[in-house]
């Protein structure tokens, strides 16, 4: 019998295993954002922060999304230690961002810029705290961890017709596999199911799950009828229809062969929300890059793999991206954003099941720590979904 | 290498995997097809003639609907296909009408369009 496939992680007080172990410093405001990356680079390597524009003069539904965004980063596995940054009369509740650091095992502090009296000791204090917990942190070692345990972020972007054909179906595979070994994969962006959603529903486990998808599917239809406005105009974006895309439809079938063939979808959950079941799970993000891969490692994925045909730099400030393209002009021209080559799929030179074995070994190390392009450029994108105005 | 590739039996377009010239002659599943303009790599060919308002398949599946009449071997692209989806600026339109054509997204600077349209609304 085969060994089973797995990475070395950091297992974590609550159960989860974290790919990386990072200082998070987390600003519970905007106001408190360019504070929190002060601390985060006085904390370097480990040190990252999460800079929003959120946080204060948001209404319901909004509110809530970002404070929970913001938890689930203070929750997430690839974090070890946290320092919320707060102003001290915003609307986001710092107590409540460390509590949730705390209950899951993590260390935690909170450092106010009006109670220290200032930028400067906000930052200093700040720092001071960080470097204590990056001391911590580096004690710690990683572990042998199954790979069940991995929750992989599908994610696509500035795609062309190789996507479709190539890198698309490549990751997909690795999907297929990865499921089949009892771990999870979350797959994002409505907008991109749009014209492919038969083809996820008819994989659901539950005839609820199918009919959750479509409803979400429909509402974002809806939204855009109801702005009066041509989705034409972002989906398919001019990038992709210069590379050969025509409608959403056609971009949907592409990007949906992330989610693999066989794959069961288990569940339809909200923006940053824990993604709880083996299996694939649809994510309700938008189809905007950093705002999606914000929402699906904030729904508890450790590393995403992100496919490229015209190539794109985004990154994570907490979990490594791992670039795959199947143009092999992109992978020359933007070598130094793409970790992994598979364009010899395209003329017949490797089947995608030999682009696929090397894919998954790669996820395998990114996961056990090998930097991907993203970290060693250092690409921390983050954004929170917001859907109503700023009052 | 192929230069053009089909992905299912039931799709009526195949997309080129190197620029097509007008009046190549490819063999597409033992199937003679002229090429009838020039298509870059990428975008997509027409295997056999679709009438207006016929859906055009890939990956198996309609990826929209013909708005013109599309000859075979032809380039099928934003200007003889839409998108039934998120359409909002069409005003319910009924099932199985061609969309109208709009403004072709190939015509335009790309950087300057988005830019042009915004300040149309304000």
């Amino acid at each position: 019998m085969t060994e089973r496939p797995g990475f070395m992680g950091y297992r974590r007080p609550d159960g989860r295993v974290g790919t990386r172990n990072h200082v998070l410093v987390v600003p519970t405001v905007i106001c408190s954002s360019l504070v929190a990356e002060r601390i985060a680079a006085a904390a370097l390597p480990l040190g990252t922060a999460v800079p929003h524009l959120a946080g204060c003069g948001q209404l319901g539904p909004d509110m809530r999304v970002t404070h929970d965004t913001l938890a689930a980063y203070c929750a997430h596995p690839n974090v070890g230690a946290v320092v919320v940054v707060a102003l001290g009369c915003e609307q986001v509740i710092a107590q409540h961002l460390a509590k949730t650091a705390k209950r899951h095992g993590k260390l935690a502090e909170i450092v106010a810029i009006q109670a220290e009296g200032g930028t400067v000791r906000a930052t200093a204090k700040g720092a001071r705290i960080a470097q204590g917990f990056a001391g911590v942190l580096a004690t710690e070692e990683r572990e042998w961890c199954d790979i069940s345990d991995l929750v992989l972020s599908l994610k696509c972007g500035g795609s062309d017709y190789t996507s479709g054909l190539a890198s698309n179906p490549t990751l997909g595979r690795v999907t297929d596999r990865l499921v089949e070994l009892g771990g999870s994969a979350v797959l994002g962006e409505i907008a991109e199911i749009m014209g492919a959603e038969h083809v996820l529903a008819a994989r659901a486990t539950r005839p609820a799950t199918a009919t959750k998808l479509i409803q979400i599917i429909t509402r974002v239809e809806t939204e855009a009828r109801s702005l009066g406005l041509d989705i034409r105009g972002t989906q398919p974006s001019p990038g992709n229809i210069r590379g050969g895309l025509t409608t959403i439809e056609e971009k949907s079938l592409g990007a949906t062969h992330k989610g693999g063939e066989r794959a069961p979808l288990e569940d339809v959950v909200a923006y940053a929300a824990p993604i709880t079941r083996k299996g694939l799970t649809v994510m309700d993000t938008p189809g905007l890059d950093v705002e999606s891969v914000t929402g699906m490692v904030g729904g508890g994925a450790q590393v995403v793999v992100f496919t490229t045909g015209l190539g794109t730099p985004t990154g994570n400030p907490i979990a490594p991206v791992l670039k795959i393209t199947g143009n092999a002009r992109t992978a020359r021209q933007m070598a130094d954003n793409i970790d992994l080559d598979v364009s010899a799929i395209m003329d017949d030179s490797e089947t995608l099941d030999a682009a696929a074995d090397r894919l998954f070994a790669e996820v395998l190390a990114v996961a056990s720590g090998r930097q991907t392009a993203a970290e060693r450029l250092g690409h921390r994108e983050f954004a929170i979904h917001r859907r109503n105005p700023t009052i | 290498m192929k230069a053009v590739l089909v992905i299912s039996a039931r799709d009526n377009v195949a997309t080129a995997l190197e620029q097509l010239e007008r009046d190549r002659r490819l063999e597409v599943n033992g199937e003679a097809l002229v090429v009838r303009e020039t298509i870059p790599p990428g975008h997509k060919i027409a295997l056999h003639a679709i009438d207006a308002g016929e859906p055009v398949i890939k990956y198996g599946s309609p990826i929209g609907l013909a708005s013109a009449a599309i000859g075979a071997g032809a380039h099928v692209h934003t200007h003889n296909v839409s998108s039934g989806r998120g359409r909002g600026d069409l005003a319910n339109p009924p099932d199985g009408e061609p969309a109208p054509r709009l403004a072709e997204p190939d015509d335009r600077d790309d950087l300057a369009g988005p830019v042009r349209s915004s300040r149309e609304i304000v």
